[in-house]
């Protein structure tokens, strides 16, 4: 790492780091305008103000979040018991969502394809928070070559096909919960990398830095003390939407039937064998689409809310 | 014209990088193509002269430059399974991935500009609050749900059009387009969504400036000031997203063409991976990756060209 001896700290944004025109800021320029949209849209989550929508959107996220938790003390039948009964006769008492064409219990097997869908995507992302956040602080704290090197070998990972990307490493890594996970995360590094550099190279010039480092303060307890604070809420405002990406990417996958393996249940995967009986038994496939939509909806609004509480505007240089 | 041979130069190691990556990617990851192509019970001896015969028994830097060198004369080697060159397999398929992408980017504008107009118009308004909570909500489906919805909606329910299929345009144009349309509208909807709320922020925020109050001062009627005046700044950044999604689309229709069996580049990609013929899918990979970095490039020259204040920015 290049410790900049003759100019103490970051060096500053010059002008010519940004020019116009360029790919980074068309993309920060598109960052702001979804800022500056997001502060101005959606009634609810406008201004960050916590309403009745926050409540539910989180709500829901609780429910399923603790139905998947404890699914297995839940009294419900085993999600790969098979030939419960005939898939026809629709919602029952005894089975609130139905039974698929095998006749397995559909709310059994909808909590338990939630546990591989939020293991994937909370973890995927921590992952990716974690390793695209480090790149992103040392990018946009130190510039200079290193910076140049991590963006650039960001735009060449960002120009792999996401889900081709995935594929090919689970399918040659073998399908587990880990490669899925790893898959995901290695997806995620790049944006995230971007918005936290971002957001360092704003806080890098303010003035807080600048006392910090006038007393005497060393580049390391700046990174730690005063830079990531403040790079923190901007990041995890972000990976809320990310978890939602991650859990359409995870689901992408099982789709394909290339995620955790057979018979476990995952939401995808339920959405791709119920295709098959679409015609006599729809709510095979849309039982599962309807609850992965209101949850990826869920996380879309948290994030939202979140970022317009925090005022995050990354993008203002 | 100094500002564009210098980024034309910048991209060679980028797509140095890239094929690096692509080749490095499927040769590094476990599974042996020998064993896809002998079967599980394949004896070591046969397993090792296939290795020969495909050149697996060489150092992999040596592998690299034999594959770059091919690949920049065109020649992307043969698939293990069917043995048809990777080059004429994707030119059979890049056709129905285009016009997925084309048509899907044409619909997404058509109804994405004058809606994100009029949302950004009134904001708050009734058709801003409807557009832009519907926007919210369709960003929050995924292709493969929304895919698996139309065609349980428009093809098992109501047999307006056909589930899965693709009729070339050669053939017959109308049922082509019959044939496309589920996709496209798959592809479609999610941009629809994008391009709206982007464009109905930078109305929003073009309105706001002096020069709209100074016409709106002249007497100019509305509907001037919105075409002549309004549009065309607000539209920078809608134009360059759409630019670069049309890279990125062309890898992304693989779960569309999936869903709808649209012979394309993304089944294509699929079923190699499936098959473990990882020679077709270095192709793919390659070419995906090399089109969303030419993509990217054009987008970014372009910019230039279309709007002034860049062009005179970058030329001082």
């Amino acid at each position: 790492m290049r410790r900049p001896a003759d100019r103490p700290g970051p060096a500053p944004v010059l002008d010519e780091d940004l020019l116009p025109g360029s790919s980074e800021t068309v993309y920060l320029e598109a960052v702001a305008a979804v800022e500056e949209e997001t502060r101005e849209a959606e009634p609810e989550a406008v201004r960050g103000k916590v309403g009745l929508g926050t409540w539910v959107c989180l709500g829901w996220l609780v429910l399923v979040i603790v139905l998947a938790a404890i699914a297995g003390f839940l009294p419900l039948p085993d999600p790969k018991r098979t030939g419960l009964g005939p898939v026809s006769q629709g919602f029952t008492g005894a089975h609130p969502f139905g039974l698929d064409d095998l006749g397995r219990d559909m709310l059994s097997r909808v909590i338990f394809g939630a546990r591989v869908s939020l293991i994937v995507g909370f973890s995927s992302i921590a992952l990716g928070l974690l390793v695209g956040g480090a790149l992103g602080v040392v990018a946009g704290y130190y510039r200079g070559r290193i910076e140049g090197l991590i963006m650039w070998a960001m735009d060449v990972l960002l120009a792999f096909p996401a889900l081709v990307f995935a594929l090919a490493i689970v399918t040659f890594m073998g399908q587990s919960l880990r490669n899925v996970t790893i898959a995901i995360a290695v997806i995620a590094v790049p944006p995230i990398a971007r918005l936290v550099r971002s957001t360092t190279l704003n806080y890098a010039q303010r003035e807080f830095v600048l006392a910090a480092r006038s007393l005497g303060a060393k580049n390391r307890r700046i990174i730690a003390r005063e830079i990531l604070p403040n790079v923190v809420v901007p990041a995890f405002s972000f990976g809320l939407i990310g978890v939602a990406l991650a859990i359409v990417g995870e689901g992408a996958l099982a789709f394909l039937g290339l995620s955790v393996r057979l018979p476990t249940p995952t939401w995808g995967g339920m959405i791709d064998e119920g295709r098959t009986v679409l015609q006599q038994a729809p709510h095979v496939s849309l039982v599962p689409c309807g609850v992965m939509f209101v949850t990826i909806l869920a996380l879309n609004y948290l994030g939202d809310t979140l970022r317009a509480h925090f005022d995050v505007r990354e993008g203002a240089l | 014209m100094g500002l564009i041979a210098r980024k034309l130069a910048g991209l060679i190691p980028v797509l140095l990088a890239v094929s690096a990556l692509t080749f490095l990617l499927l040769n590094l990851l476990p599974g042996d193509p020998a064993f896809a192509i002998l079967g599980p019970s394949a004896t070591h001896d046969a397993v090792i002269k296939l290795h020969h015969q495909l050149g697996l028994d060489q150092p992999l830097l040596v592998r690299y430059g034999h594959w770059l060198a091919h690949v920049l004369t065109g020649n992307l080697g043969r698939s293990y399974l069917s043995s048809q060159p990777v080059l004429s397999a994707i030119k059979e398929r890049l056709p129905v991935t285009v016009e997925l992408v084309l048509l899907s980017q044409f619909v997404a504008l058509l109804f994405a500009v004058p809606l994100g107009i009029l949302a950004g118009r009134r904001p708050n308004g009734i058709l801003d609050r409807v557009s832009t909570g519907g926007a919210f909500g369709f960003l929050a489906v995924p292709n493969f749900v929304l895919g698996v919805v139309l065609v349980y909606l428009f093809a098992v329910r109501y047999h307006l059009f056909p589930a899965t299929g693709y009729t070339p345009l050669t053939k017959d144009p109308f049922q082509n387009l019959r044939s496309v349309m589920l996709p496209v509208i798959t592809l479609a909807m999610a941009e629809i969504a994008a391009y709206l709320r982007l464009l109905r922020s930078d109305v929003i925020t073009t309105l706001q400036e002096d020069y709209i109050v100074m016409a709106k001062a002249k007497g100019l009627p509305d509907r001037r000031i919105m075409l002549r005046h309004a549009l065309r700044p607000s539209l920078f950044s809608l134009v360059t997203v759409a630019g670069l999604n049309f890279g990125r689309l062309i890898g992304g229709t693989f779960i569309v063409e999936i869903i709808f069996q649209q012979p394309g580049i993304g089944l294509l990609s699929i079923q190699s991976i499936y098959g473990r013929d990882y020679v077709v899918v270095q192709g793919t990979v390659l070419l995906i990756a090399v089109a969303y970095v030419l993509a990217n490039f054009v987008v970014d020259v372009a910019y230039g060209l279309i709007d002034p204040r860049v062009r005179h920015a970058t030329a001082g």
